[in-house]
């Protein structure tokens, strides 16, 4: 047993770690250490900046622009970019469509949408969620009708993150209401967001965000090579791209760096004559939090090490990584409110500015933004059952 | 990075489940833990044939040279077979401070023995007052003669009963809590002048007080430089610690195991109550929490073995300590929680599990006392 990375895995990571730090714009830099929103420009920019590299779909087949780098290597990148502080890669378009694509495209299909996706030419976002399909998702009622060499698409999809920004969307919809099971009649579309009949209406969270929006589908005509895969066979899609790559839902760079500056910045808070840092309720709160953070990311590479020695994708018992990961996230964001006591009270919206100072005033509603992270991408509860079932057979 | 265990490593865990599971099952270890000494003589011969007592010596001291790491499958085994034999004590503490301490002769005198499975050993440290605070040791030693006169008190010493020597921690400079003037003392636990009261222990391991009136030992008795034993003391109270992490997690596994069983074969209202999602999700949880301290398990062993320095090895271990401690209330409470008025039950293991993890989350330090130490050190 050796917990250390090789010297070549350290080389690796010095590698990325000294590239990042010559080719992070210090603005975008600035707006993510300092919590601000990331807007369209922002996002693509530094999606840009990676696909020149090379390194924005290391998961990719070669030919299609991946880097052949093992699952440590990609992980090690990952946590670097999160330690770093980078923009987020939007996963909707590389880490989702792009996957499926590759799985289950036809090679029109391939050949118009990867070097798009990969070049970050069109802003993809996600159409599963509806308003009575959340954790039961295979109760979808967005209906596609086949009409000639189209499909008529009605219905409305919910929770659509930065749906605002998206060039096309990827769906699953019912194209069979009649089918036995109800798995059976849905089937995964690739939807162009500027065809009339599509509006998309902001949901503005607590936060002042927007990030998530509904978006409604009137007699939206699509064409039908923009099916992917058969017909009524969506859900064989779907639950591939849920089982395909959730290794980095522990978030352990980026944790790491929000644990560091915690630390440094309750360091700086003195009252009655000490720091926040001594004072001893607060400091076990923080040292707590910590080491769990030391405990996911051991249990991150053991499932790393698994893999590689197996080859094999991980089990379903992987949804740890995403309680854990959250539950951690989310503790950082409260004590980093907590730690400035009553002038967490002024309000900075996500992306306006306050007459307080900006940092302080975006602590709060960066706590309230972050409960969003044990509730998305299969919440807390659904991983536990997952757990329950794939793993312990209950 | 890697996690793999050697196949010697391997070999070695599997061979002392294989034993336990055919000689220490549920039903014997009750017989051992009613018997007179609380442990079993043949039991102990077993482990040292199969190279238990010998694992963690040096070579040059008649072992195999292991560390913590190659110890981890073994503790894993024994927690989840609740072993109450003295093998952290001998091993781990008294052992292992005569290997790191002592003068070539004190080590022949006793390693070779304790390696054959013939001499036991316990270390005498925790004191009324001392709590966890390694460095507070007010039982006396002052020169006699020729050699030394201990006097004072210790209590809880585990496997003092069935110990043949003990290695006792005594002040020889000093004030009761200075990090100074601490030395360690091999005393025979038969001779005049030490006093044991024994009883049993929560966990159904035998411990005593024992009272130092007086007691003469001569100069070879003196393990070490005189009054610089603290830097020993806590590398083998941190080493023994990464031991208690693994056993942890083998007792975590036969709780959680048991109690998946359980969940899948108890029926109310006409079905098995693990179709109660109120039910699953709190035996994921606890699933959860045992790999989260297993990982912390390695993280302990590992630094046991390979830590750059003192504070890097202490800070590491309180690290897991936190995370163990933690897991263990967890399990413990949930696996009988769930098992319902059975769990509250002598006959079934999980109430003993519960025990020894009960003891665990305390011994060596609790959830505090390490957030103290991993914070001072972070």
């Amino acid at each position: 047993m050796d917990l250390n990375y090789s010297t070549e895995e350290l080389a690796f990571r010095d590698e990325v770690r000294g590239w990042l730090a010559s080719n992070l714009p210090a603005d975008l830099r600035d707006k993510v250490a300092e919590y601000k929103e990331l807007d369209r420009e922002d996002l693509l920019r530094w999606h840009k900046i990676l696909a020149k590299k090379g390194w924005v779909a290391p998961a990719w087949p070669k030919e299609f622009g991946g880097t052949d780098w093992n699952v440590v290597q990609r992980y090690i990148f990952e946590e670097e970019c999160g330690f770093a502080g980078t923009p987020p890669l939007i996963p909707f378009g590389l880490a989702m469509c792009g996957p499926v694509l590759l799985r289950f495209g036809s090679d029109a299909q391939k050949k118009r949408f990867l070097p798009r996706i990969y070049n970050g030419d069109d802003f993809w976002c996600q159409g599963y969620s509806e308003p009575g399909s959340g954790s039961d998702l295979a109760s979808l009622k967005t209906k596609a009708m086949r009409e000639g060499d189209h499909y008529v698409v009605n219905g409305q999809k919910t929770w659509t993150t930065l749906g605002h920004y998206g060039d096309w969307i990827f769906c699953l919809v019912r194209t069979d209401s009649g089918a036995s099971k109800r798995q059976e009649g849905i089937s995964f579309l690739l939807i162009d967001m500027k065809t009339p009949g599509i509006t998309v209406r902001p949901l503005i969270l607590m936060d002042g965000g927007h990030e998530v929006n509904e978006v409604f589908f009137d007699d939206v005509k699509v064409p039908v090579e923009n099916l992917v895969y058969e017909e009524n066979k969506g859900w064989t899609v779907a639950k591939y791209l849920l089982g395909h790559e959730r290794m980095n839902t522990g978030r352990i760079g980026g944790s790491k760096r929000e644990l560091a500056k915690l630390k440094e910045f309750a360091g700086n808070q003195v009252f009655g004559g000490k720091t926040l840092m001594q004072d001893v309720r607060f400091r076990d709160k923080v040292a707590r939090v910590e080491v769990e953070l030391m405990a996911l990311e051991i249990t991150n590479l053991r499932f790393l090490d698994q893999m590689r020695r197996t080859r094999q994708p991980p089990g379903a018992d992987v949804s740890m990584l995403k309680i854990k990961g959250t539950e951690i996230q989310q503790a950082l964001t409260e004590l980093m409110m907590q730690a400035v006591g009553p002038l967490a009270q002024p309000f900075r919206p996500t992306n306006g500015s306050s007459d307080f100072d900006d940092f302080t005033a975006g602590l709060a509603p960066r706590y309230c933004n972050f409960r969003k992270t044990t509730i998305y991408a299969g919440s807390n509860e659904i991983q536990r059952n997952i757990i329950a079932k794939m793993t312990l057979g209950l | 990075m890697n996690f793999d265990q050697t196949e010697e490593q391997q070999l070695l865990a599997d061979s002392v489940r294989k034993f336990l599971a055919r000689d220490y099952d549920f039903e014997r270890r009750k017989k051992i833990v009613a018997s007179a000494e609380g442990y079993s003589e043949p039991v102990w011969a077993m482990f040292a044939e199969m190279g238990l007592t010998s694992l963690p010596f040096a070579a040059d001291d008649g072992g195999f040279g292991g560390g913590a790491v190659d110890m981890m499958g073994v503790m894993e085994a024994i927690g989840e077979g609740l072993v109450v034999e003295p093998f952290l004590a001998t091993t781990a503490l008294g052992g292992r401070l005569i290997a790191r301490t002592g003068s070539a002769a004190q080590k022949k005198a006793i390693l070779p023995a304790l390696i054959e499975g013939r001499l036991k050993l316990a270390f005498a440290q925790t004191e009324r007052g001392s709590r966890y605070d390694l460095a507070h040791v007010a039982t006396q030693a002052k020169r006699a003669g020729g050699g030394w006169q201990l006097d004072g008190e210790k209590c809880v010493v585990l496997g003092a009963p069935c110990a043949d020597k003990l290695v006792v921690s005594a002040r020889t400079a000093g004030n009761t809590a200075d990090e100074k003037g601490i030395s360690l003392l091999l005393v025979d636990r038969e001779a005049p002048g030490v006093v044991l009261k024994s009883y049993r222990t929560l966990d159904e391991q035998r411990a005593a007080d024992i009272e130092f009136k007086g007691v003469k030992v001569g100069a070879d008795a003196l393990l070490g430089a005189e009054g610089g034993a603290l830097a020993a003391i806590e590398e083998a109270v941190d080493f023994a610690t990464a031991l208690i992490c693994s056993e942890a997690v083998g007792v975590m596994k036969s709780a959680n195991d048991t109690t998946l069983e359980y969940l899948k074969t108890r029926k109310q209202f006409g079905v098995p109550i693990g179709t109660f999602q109120a039910l699953q999700h709190r035996m994921v949880d606890m699933f959860v929490a045992t790999e989260q301290a297993r990982s912390m398990a390695c993280l302990a062993a590992s630094k046991a073995d390979t830590a750059e320095n003192a504070d890097d090895r202490k800070r590491a271990v309180s690290a897991a300590k936190i995370r163990i401690a933690e897991a263990c209330r967890h399990v413990a409470q949930e696996s009988v929680q769930l098992h319902g008025g059975m769990g509250m039950t002598e006959e079934l293991k999980v109430s003993h599990s519960f025990r020894r993890l009960t003891m665990i989350a305390q011994q060596f330090g609790d959830l505090e006392y390490h957030l103290e130490r991993f914070s001072r050190l972070s």
